[in-house]
């Protein structure tokens, strides 16, 4: 009696763990319909597994303590028996029936992404995520923002260390938000536990996701394929707001992105100074570039360039800003000209060309840059 | 079930045998291949596994301490090579050239020169991969599973020495598995009947056919993707007209036959020790080898299950959830007839059996985490989280792992003639249980909680659980100290052993004396 005491107090404890919504250490209900079908199924199954497993090691184990040798157990002589081989086949496949069908239709709910109120094109790039809201000409990067002097032990690390970003995904709650993820390099995958989405962004291709939140909050999520060297640091951060505050946000937006261009376009005509360009450039270096160049210039010998005393960096201007315009294809050196202003790109050339003992004197102004820009421009007319 | 009636030995004198290195180098004989294959594979076990202790050891405090995100990620991915290809797959092989001539009495492995072969190009592969560490931009740091494009466009130069020793690991397996297949069918006792096949011989034959299913279909993957990177294909590269989607289809055609490749011939180990040490006859024989045949059938129609999140159409996903939920079927067949096995036996707890129960439990645990795996919307919440490295961890720690290690405890004593020091392996056995358990146990709650896998550095809610999976690791890997130390020990010496070594148990290996002369079976037995 007393094994089988203990066996139910387990089973008890497993109930409790069970029980503890978004614990530590058990699946998140979340904060949709589907996330908490998720959570009933995964607890489902769970349980179902517990008892199937105490059921079969209670045998094993009574078989173990009392058809012991040194009790003068004399081995029995039987085996085979057709009959409970068949049982022991047919009821497990019985439970795998009753398994089976809330976990299809859950499945089916799940891939049904049609009627949605918002879509949202979500490009996954080393080591960033890219928001656009179609139709409403809303984009954004959304990168890391915990300090680097906290990963490198040198600064407390935050309450929401490797999972806070520069700018949120905003969300309307009670709205079925699609998502179509894609990718610009590597495969990524997009995955906030909150709402049970996780799927992957495969270069060249669209996947389809959707959600619909039912609570205010913040949700936050990180990729969950590996995509090379910073997979670890490129965390998702969703900001589901009431449809009204929504709203609000969305029209800031767009005027934010329409001050953004005006205050380039205003640029063009302005001197900035070394030191401006300077201070700009390393705040772009350390965001932007470092991850794979190293906040020291010197980069991975092998896997990603050095910039102190590179050839490219020291040399002419116009293949060093093209590079960073439009990439290198076939290779880790992404497109910039779409992530940075002119301002940003002029100031992180302008860094890049006197740090490190890197010494061109060069100062390299926005309208530089934007000459560039335009030049491709007519080269692809 | 058998008698020995003619056990002629061929007398050792009249045998011109090599000396030192040049008698390893030129063996055709099975049991130094096995033995070779045995010693290799330890020596990888514990090449992998430091580099499991970098992994922990970076991964025992939130931030970057101690190696590079960049070398982390090639930790990681050499790590699960070296113990899938080096490690596991080679002591397999090593068991079975040791034990299959034995096991049905013949004398040699069928095609001994080839043998030899498969062995010694095998350090070559594991060199240049190791090798490839050392270099400018470093080893492979795309995970073992080497998704492209990753591996393609954005790996760095060094790939092409992971895909030529990928290939050569895969020659090696596809020559062992074919000489298993060739000993089993063709040199058998007169008598050893299909069914008369003790079961570590069943499913090593089914293995075998496993293995030269699907170790091809990684060759051309790694081909592929070595023309992708250096020859300009497009095989899996969307902007050529490629996909990258059909690399894991690719990969895991290969992948998850694999994984039975490295289950089935534990399956055939559990199922001898366990019967000698209840002094009972397996409950099912027919049954167990009927559920290894279609554990290996339904292997091939499953491997998209590791891709549900891929995205997929609904009908692909519903067909390969019901497929994986049915290879528990048979699965629970082979526990189930484990216990019954035991049930009513007179059972004892010798070191193998110790390991064979630990076995028998705490895979079943792996077989419940790959039944909630199984269940599709579910997965898209454990998919890439550290439950699934807890799911194959368990399946492959404490299950492949461990039966390799009730194995080797098994026929240790026939091999060298010498009773093993029982009091360090039983103080291995107790160790390595408690230790793998903290190690494992907790990645479970982690993984639940949503951290992610092959990362770095965590946030901080995972703190705790990292820190006590890391105590574990460190327990767990110098534990297998202890059993390097079992092993050179017997091997130096030690009690004299009978023939048949442990009282409960049957086969014909029991029957020729301990330690197994060099060559046995010259005249086959006769088997009634």
């Amino acid at each position: 009696m007393k094994a089988y005491h203990a066996v139910v107090s387990l089973f008890v404890l497993f109930m409790s763990f069970g029980a503890a919504s978004n614990s530590d250490y058990n699946m998140r209900k979340g904060v949709t319909d589907i996330s908490q079908n998720v959570y009933q199924l995964h607890m489902t199954i769970f349980l179902i597994c517990c008892v199937i497993g105490v059921i079969v090691f209670a045998v094993m184990f009574w078989a173990l303590i009392h058809h012991r040798k040194s009790k003068g157990a004399i081995a029995a002589q039987f085996h085979e028996s057709t009959k409970v081989e068949i049982l022991w086949t047919a009821i497990p496949f019985i439970i795998l029936v009753v398994m089976a069908i809330p976990a299809t239709k859950t499945l089916i709910a799940m891939e049904d992404a049609s009627k949605a109120d918002l879509t949202i094109k979500v490009t996954g790039s080393q080591w960033k995520w890219h928001y656009e809201y179609m139709s409403h000409d809303v984009d954004f990067y959304s990168v890391l923002s915990t300090p680097r002097e906290q990963m490198n032990d040198q600064a407390e690390k935050g309450e929401h260390y490797l999972l806070e970003v520069d700018r949120a995904l905003v969300i309307p709650t009670g709205k079925k938000v699609r998502f179509l993820m894609t990718s610009d390099d590597v495969i990524h995958s997009w995955w906030v536990p909150d709402f049970a989405v996780k799927k992957d962004a495969n270069p060249g291709f669209i996947n389809e996701a959707w959600t619909k939140v039912n609570e205010v909050g913040i949700y936050r999520g990180q990729c969950a394929e590996l995509c090379g060297k910073d997979h670890g640091f490129m965390p998702i951060v969703v900001d589901a707001r009431s449809p009204e505050e929504f709203e609000l946000w969305l029209t800031e937006a767009k005027k934010e992105k329409q001050q953004q261009a005006e205050a380039s376009a205003a640029l063009l005509d302005k001197t900035l100074t070394k030191e401006e360009l300077m201070a700009v450039g390393e705040q772009v270096y350390m965001g932007y570039c470092a991850a794979c160049h190293q906040p020291t210039g010197l980069g991975l010998p092998g896997v990603f360039p050095a910039m102190k005393g590179s050839a490219l960096v020291q040399g002419d201007l116009k293949p060093h800003i093209d590079i960073l315009l439009n990439g290198r294809p076939g290779t880790a050196m992404q497109a910039f000209g779409k992530q940075l202003s002119i301002k940003q790109i002029a100031g992180v050339i302008t860094y890049k060309r006197n740090s490190w003992g890197n010494n061109t004197g060069e100062v390299i102004q926005p309208s530089q840059i934007q000459a560039e820009v335009d030049a491709n421009k007519e080269k692809e007319q | 079930m058998s008698t020995l009636v003619d056990s002629q030995e061929q007398n050792p004198e009249h045998h011109h045998t090599p000396k030192g290195f040049k008698r390893w180098l030129y063996t055709t004989n099975h049991k130094d291949i096995g033995s070779l294959y045995l010693i290799f594979s330890l020596t990888m076990f514990i090449v992998g596994g430091a580099m499991a202790m970098v992994i922990r050891a970076e991964l025992f405090q939130p931030g970057l301490q101690l190696v590079d995100p960049h070398f982390f990620n090639q930790m990681t991915t050499v790590h699960g090579l070296i113990m899938v290809f080096g490690a596991v797959m080679p002591a397999f092989t090593g068991l079975a050239n040791w034990m299959i001539p034995m096991m049905i009495g013949a004398p040699d492995m069928a095609l001994p020169r080839m043998n030899n072969w498969s062995f010694w190009i095998l350090p070559f592969a594991f060199s240049i991969l190791l090798m490839s560490l050392f270099m400018e931009g470093g080893g492979p740091a795309f995970g073992w599973t080497f998704y492209a494009p990753l591996s393609t466009t954005y790996s760095n130069d060094n790939t092409a020495l992971f895909v030529f020793a990928v290939h050569i690991m895969g020659i090696s397996s596809i020559m062992g598995a074919i000489n298993v297949i060739v000993t089993i069918v063709n040199l058998r006792a007169p008598g050893m009947t299909w069914m008369k096949l003790p079961l570590f011989v069943w499913t090593w034959l089914i293995t075998a056919f496993l293995l030269i299913a699907v170790m091809p279909v990684l060759a051309g993957a790694v081909t592929m993707v070595l023309t992708d990177k250096y020859f300009g294909t497009s095989f899996f590269d969307a902007a050529g007209g490629g996909d990258p989607v059909m690399f894991q289809h690719i990969f895991w055609f290969f992948g998850h036959p694999e994984v039975y490749i490295m289950i089935l011939p534990a399956f055939g180990i559990i199922s001898t020790i366990v019967p000698t040490f209840s002094r009972k006859k397996l409950f099912g024989y027919a049954s167990m080898v009927y559920a290894t045949s279609s554990i290996a059938l339904l292997s091939f129609v499953v491997w998209a299950h590791h891709m549900f999140t891929t995205g997929m159409p609904l009908a692909g996903e519903l067909f390969f959830m019901y497929a994986t939920m049915l290879i528990s079927v048979p699965t629970g067949v082979k526990v189930f007839n484990w216990v019954a096995t035991m049930w009513r036996g007179s059972i004892t707890f010798e070191i193998p059996m110790l390991f064979s129960i630990a076995f028998i439990v705490l895979f079943t645990l792996g077989g419940f985490s790959g039944l909630m795996l199984a269940i599709t919307p579910a997965d898209f919440q454990y998919h890439d989280t550290y439950f699934v490295v807890a799911h194959f961890h368990y399946v492959l720690v404490t299950g492949a792992v461990f039966s390799i290690m009730a194995g080797a405890y098994y026929w240790l004593p026939k091999w060298t003639g010498h009773m093993f020091d029982i009091t360090l392996a039983k103080w291995h056995f107790w160790l390595s249980l408690v230790s793998v358990n903290i190690l494992f146990f907790p990645m479970h709650f982690v993984g639940l909680a949503g951290m992610p896998r092959r990362i770095p550095d965590y946030a901080l809610q995972f703190a705790d659980f990292n820190a006590i999976i890391s105590i574990g690791g460190f327990a767990f890997g110098l534990s297998q100290l202890l059993f390097v130390a079992v092993v050179y020990k017997c091997a130096r010496g030690g009690e004299s052993v009978p023939n048949k070594v442990w009282d409960g148990a049957e086969g014909l290996e029991w029957e020729v004396s301990s330690p197994a002369p060099y060559h046995t079976f010259s005249t086959p037995p006769e088997v009634k």
